[in-house]
């Protein structure tokens, strides 16, 4: 398949499946066992914790917690801090268009009596920083805002929000999941006292990935047990993942400026060529504010997932965000949040590129999408009552 | 996610476009997730001549309009009267349960037409509106969230559990 649905997942680098190999091959002890076996195990641990603490620029190792995906990282953020500072207040503040794992977390907190203020964006999809200070409360405990947007890509002033945080000692919560490892990112320059995320977005492997936990932030497990991950997190560690994971970020640290190039490349023949195979579309990715690797774009008057099926067809994988796809068949919030129209966030596609992909690979998307998109508008009628 | 009966309507849609001097044209949309299905007749001696159909939608709404006009299709308009949207779903070998209620409307635009059809030809006094489809549940006999898949009260608008609102039926 033509993958341009990196933003799902990503494939493993070479040097990431060696590693990863030689580890299933030949380790499997436990790392808190005390035996030689054991201690090797965990050397092997801390090594690729050092790699993702280069890679965001942690002054400790110490301050990343390995957890098994994203959502783990933000639900131990998010619901780590609100236990842990129940007795400072119980007031979170967050933005719109946050990944659902924020979304839901913050959700089951408000039905357990804590406050939410959820800020709006604007057209571009960004949150006002001066918004975030005019909500802080004496009672705020947390401001959670993403680094990036899963859906639409767009990046949120997070330095700017970091500075109003620290400035007002309230505890600042980043998902970083789709950032760390595509772009710089740098605990330090943000502010950021927690930031989620996760190894496939960079090359690694899936069912593993971070929370940075700045020293001295107060947050509790959300997985109780032994005294694993620096008593942060309990359970036998992943090994095998962790050791890909630490592989892939060593990598990403030392390639970042090289892929950034190539990907930026990708986006920009995208949206020069696009104008010649299809009409009536919108962007709903802001170019200059946004991630290198991802353009969303609604084509009016047919619906995503028929798209994304008709593409499939022809080997090509994207997603898309049409609320038919969606399970709960509801618009996203995000496009919603937006001020997208129901009608045109159905026909809404998320195109993400990877290392892999070519321009030759843009050249055949696009020639696909413009077949794709001539079908599905001979067949609809919005589009002949538009005509 | 479809199963090959439905990729195959939709892959080929079957009876695609409009009938420009159509006896009955019939409309259904769903703004809850946004499909829109119209229905265009040519009728002969009380039998379906010809059908059409135009659909903006998902993969699902696409094959049921596909499929409901291969059904309808020489059919009298007694016996497409009797054209249920389960009988389409049946058709098509089964819908994903998410989708059963929002991209089946088949039946129900082609009901539209014909109505449309019989008040041209007798006025709107003639035919009355037929009444809707009796709540089904979407499986077994008790309600369950359509998204977790936790047993719920009959009247539930809110799952505990997975605490997502449920504005469909369950």
């Amino acid at each position: 398949m033509l993958n341009l649905d990196h933003i799902s997942s990503n494939p493993l680098l070479p040097e990431v499946k060696e590693v990863m190999i030689d580890a299933v091959q030949n380790d499997y002890h436990n790392p808190s066992s005390q035996h030689k076996a054991g201690e090797q195990a965990a050397e092997k641990i801390e090594s690729a914790r050092e790699a993702v603490a280069r890679l965001i620029n942690a002054k400790d190792p110490k301050e990343v917690v390995f957890t098994s995906c994203g959502t783990e990282s933000v639900n131990h953020a998010i619901k780590g801090v609100a236990m842990a500072n129940r007795d400072k207040g119980n007031h979170i503040i967050t933005s719109n268009i946050e990944h659902n794992s924020v979304v839901r977390s913050l959700k089951r907190l408000k039905s357990q009596g804590f406050k939410l203020t959820s800020l709006p964006v604007d057209t571009n999809g960004q949150v006002d920083p001066g918004a975030v200070e005019e909500a802080i409360t004496d009672k705020t405990i947390l401001v959670s805002v993403m680094h990036s947007n899963n859906e639409i890509g767009t990046l949120q002033p997070i330095k700017e929000i970091g500075e109003i945080t620290r400035k007002k000692k309230v505890v600042f919560h980043c998902d970083a999941v789709d950032s760390v490892g595509i772009l710089p990112v740098d605990v330090q320059l943000l502010n950021a006292d927690l930031l989620s995320l996760a190894s496939n977005t960079y090359y690694g492997p899936t069912g593993v990935a971070g929370l940075y936990i700045r020293k001295g932030v107060k947050v509790f497990p959300l997985l109780e047990g032994g005294a694993q991950e620096n008593n942060k997190r309990g359970g036998t560690e992943n090994l095998i993942g962790i050791i890909g994971m630490g592989k892939a970020a060593e990598l990403a640290f030392r390639d970042m400026d090289k892929r950034l190039e190539h990907l930026q490349n990708l986006k920009k023949h995208f949206l020069a060529e696009l104008p010649k195979y299809i009409d009536e579309y919108l962007i709903n990715t802001t170019p200059d504010r946004s991630l290198p690797n991802l353009i969303s774009l609604s084509v009016k008057y047919i619906e995503g997932e028929s798209v994304m099926l008709m593409l499939d067809e022809d080997d090509i994988g994207i997603s898309t965000k049409s609320a038919c796809a969606s399970g709960s068949l509801r618009a996203s919030h995000v496009l919603v949040s937006l001020g997208l129209s129901h009608a045109d966030a159905q026909g809404t596609l998320v195109v993400s590129f990877g290392l892999d992909n070519t321009l030759q690979d843009i050249d055949r998307f696009l020639n696909s999408l413009k077949h794709t998109v001539e079908t599905l508008r001979n067949m609809s009628p919005l589009y002949k009552k538009k005509a | 996610m479809y199963n090959e009966v439905v990729m195959d309507h939709f892959k080929n849609p079957r009876n695609v476009g409009e009938i420009e001097d159509a006896d009955g044209i019939g409309e259904v949309g769903n703004p809850l997730c946004g499909d829109m299905m119209t229905i265009y007749l040519k009728i002969k001696d009380e039998r379906i001549e010809d059908i059409k159909f135009k659909t903006f939608g998902c993969g699902s709404a696409i094959a049921v309009s596909s499929m409901l006009t291969e059904i309808a299709s020489g059919k009298t308009l007694e016996e497409a009267k009797n054209i249920s949207n389960k009988d389409v779903a049946n058709a098509l070998e089964g819908l994903p349960k998410n989708k059963l209620h929002c991209s089946n409307l088949g039946a129900d635009a082609l009901h539209m037409a014909i109505q449309d059809y019989e008040d041209k030809k007798y006025g709107k006094s003639r035919s009355e509106p037929k009444d809707k489809e009796e709540h089904q549940h979407a499986s077994g006999d008790n309600c369950y969230c359509p998204y977790c898949d936790v047993e719920l009260g009959e009247s539930a608008t809110f799952c505990e559990a997975c605490q997502r609102d449920l504005e469909e039926e369950h």
